[in-house]
């Protein structure tokens, strides 16, 4: 399977993408709805979490990827950028550090830069989304595992479920079982073990149009069945929400789930989740160091508004702080339900 | 085509209260309450009504509760067996009436 870009599919054109999703819902848009919870103009409470997209490189292609990533992507953040981004974490106001991709370890400055990082500080939070099958992809992988433990790396993985049916049909062929691998070794090693302070959290998204489960009851299952199934532990689920962009809009138009699944969003708007949106106290720095007020966001090429601080190596905190969040109606996703972020449900 | 059955109506359902609203509300509410959290988590909950659903072949209750069970994290294979479980009473119910039909005909057989 080929990236929406390399089909010259029409959604790889930002400007359709964004025609689509400028239609708002029975006539209402994400604006309308923060207004009714007096949250818009969306503004920033702080910024805690550096999101990092280190490339659109990845190993897999997997149906819904809303970066439209995969092996044919060529974009991949520089050390001249990750510069940038040691600079502002110089500055000691940032708690956390989030990697992504793509699969972030194929940047080849991947291991210089975590290694930069923790110069700096031991004590700042470091993410890295992990595919988990890029640790079997090739021999020069396979020490991630314990390349993460020695810089006390937290890994985010996603496993949409616990059976090999539902996990390949949207990672792809063989997912599953390299998953479980993978997961083997990184348990081997102490992370999501009883008594060890290394962090394993698995990722849940739906395999279709429909929303996720409830996040608690949700993990208890993935427990017992990755326990009981395979011996394998971890520490917490996280349980996403798909948003309609690149490739799982592609799919939901393909479908024609789109409008069904926009009104469910709508329907299910919380106000306490919009409220606790992750884009309150997040700055997502694209492959290029551009800055954008969440990775949906970055995708769709809409920069932080905010024209004197646009790039990583014009950080400037305030003017930051200062911007309005810019919506559209992707936006739904997060405030459906229990909420939705890169940390699972928000409300 | 015109059917019987149209999908769309189904989002109609929480309207039934303009024809008779009191009765609606106290339906509605009762009916929020049992799928509730309770001595059965709402997981369970959901898979009894996709099977309730199968067995009183209600086209609406079968999308609705397909959705639910699948946003509640069931999978397909437990979705399927709960509905042999609607399959399996069912069958049960036509097959243990055969005792009636054993009986009458030792009734009337020499």
């Amino acid at each position: 399977m080929k990236s929406l870009k390399a089909q010259q599919h029409p959604l790889s054109k930002i400007e359709y993408e964004l025609e689509v999703l400028d239609a708002p819902i029975k006539g209402i848009s994400f604006a309308d709805k923060l207004a009714e919870s007096d949250l818009f103009p969306l503004k920033p409470t702080q910024i805690d979490v550096l999101q990092i997209n280190m490339g659109k490189m990845c190993n897999q292609v997997c149906k819904h990827c809303h970066v439209d990533a995969g092996p044919d992507r060529k974009e991949i953040m520089t050390r001249e950028t990750m510069q940038h981004c040691l600079e502002v974490i110089k500055n000691g106001k940032i708690k956390s550090v989030d990697l992504t991709g793509g699969a972030p370890e194929m940047n080849p400055e991947f291991r210089w830069f975590i290694e930069e990082i923790r110069k700096i500080s031991f004590d700042i939070q470091i993410i890295v989304r992990c595919n988990l099958t890029i640790i079997l992809a090739n021999p020069k992988y396979h020490d991630l595992p314990e390349f993460y433990r020695k810089n006390k790396i937290e890994v985010v993985s996603s496993l949409p479920y616990f059976t090999a049916v539902k996990t390949d049909s949207q990672r792809g062929d063989g997912v599953f079982e390299k998953s479980i691998k993978a997961l083997k070794m990184l348990n081997e090693v102490g992370y999501g073990m009883e008594n060890s302070d290394l962090v394993l959290n698995l990722v849940y998204n739906p395999s279709g149009a429909f929303l996720p489960a409830a996040q608690e009851g949700l993990e208890l299952e993935f427990k017992k069945r990755l326990k009981n199934g395979y011996e394998i532990e971890f520490n917490s689920l996280f349980t996403i929400t798909n948003l309609p962009i690149s490739r799982f809009l592609e799919y939901l138009l393909r479908s024609e789930n789109y409008d069904n699944y926009m009104e469910k969003l709508l329907e299910a708007y919380n106000p306490v989740a919009a409220s606790n949106v992750m884009c309150r106290n997040t700055i997502s720095v694209g492959w290029d160091g551009y800055l954008y007020d969440c990775d949906f966001n970055q995708m769709l090429e809409l920069k932080v508004d905010a024209p004197s601080s646009q790039h990583i190596s014009e950080w400037n905190q305030q003017s930051l702080l200062e911007r309005e969040i810019i919506l559209k109606q992707h936006c739904f996703g997060c405030t459906a339900g229990a909420g939705s972020s890169c940390g699972g449900a928000t409300a | 085509m015109k059917t019987y059955y149209d999908p769309e109506d189904l989002k109609k359902f929480g309207k039934i209260g303009e024809f008779q609203k009191s009765m609606a509300d106290k339906f509605f509410n009762y009916y929020g309450e049992v799928f509730q959290e309770g001595a059965l988590t709402a997981r369970e909950k959901s898979l009894i009504a996709l099977a309730v659903a199968h067995a009183i072949q209600c086209p609406y209750c079968i999308d609705a509760y397909t959705v639910d069970t699948m946003e509640k994290g069931c999978d397909e294979e437990q979705m399927m067996e709960a509905v042999h479980v609607a399959a399996a009473i069912r069958g049960g119910a036509s097959l243990v009436h055969s005792t009636q039909m054993m009986n009458k005909v030792k009734e009337i057989s020499m």
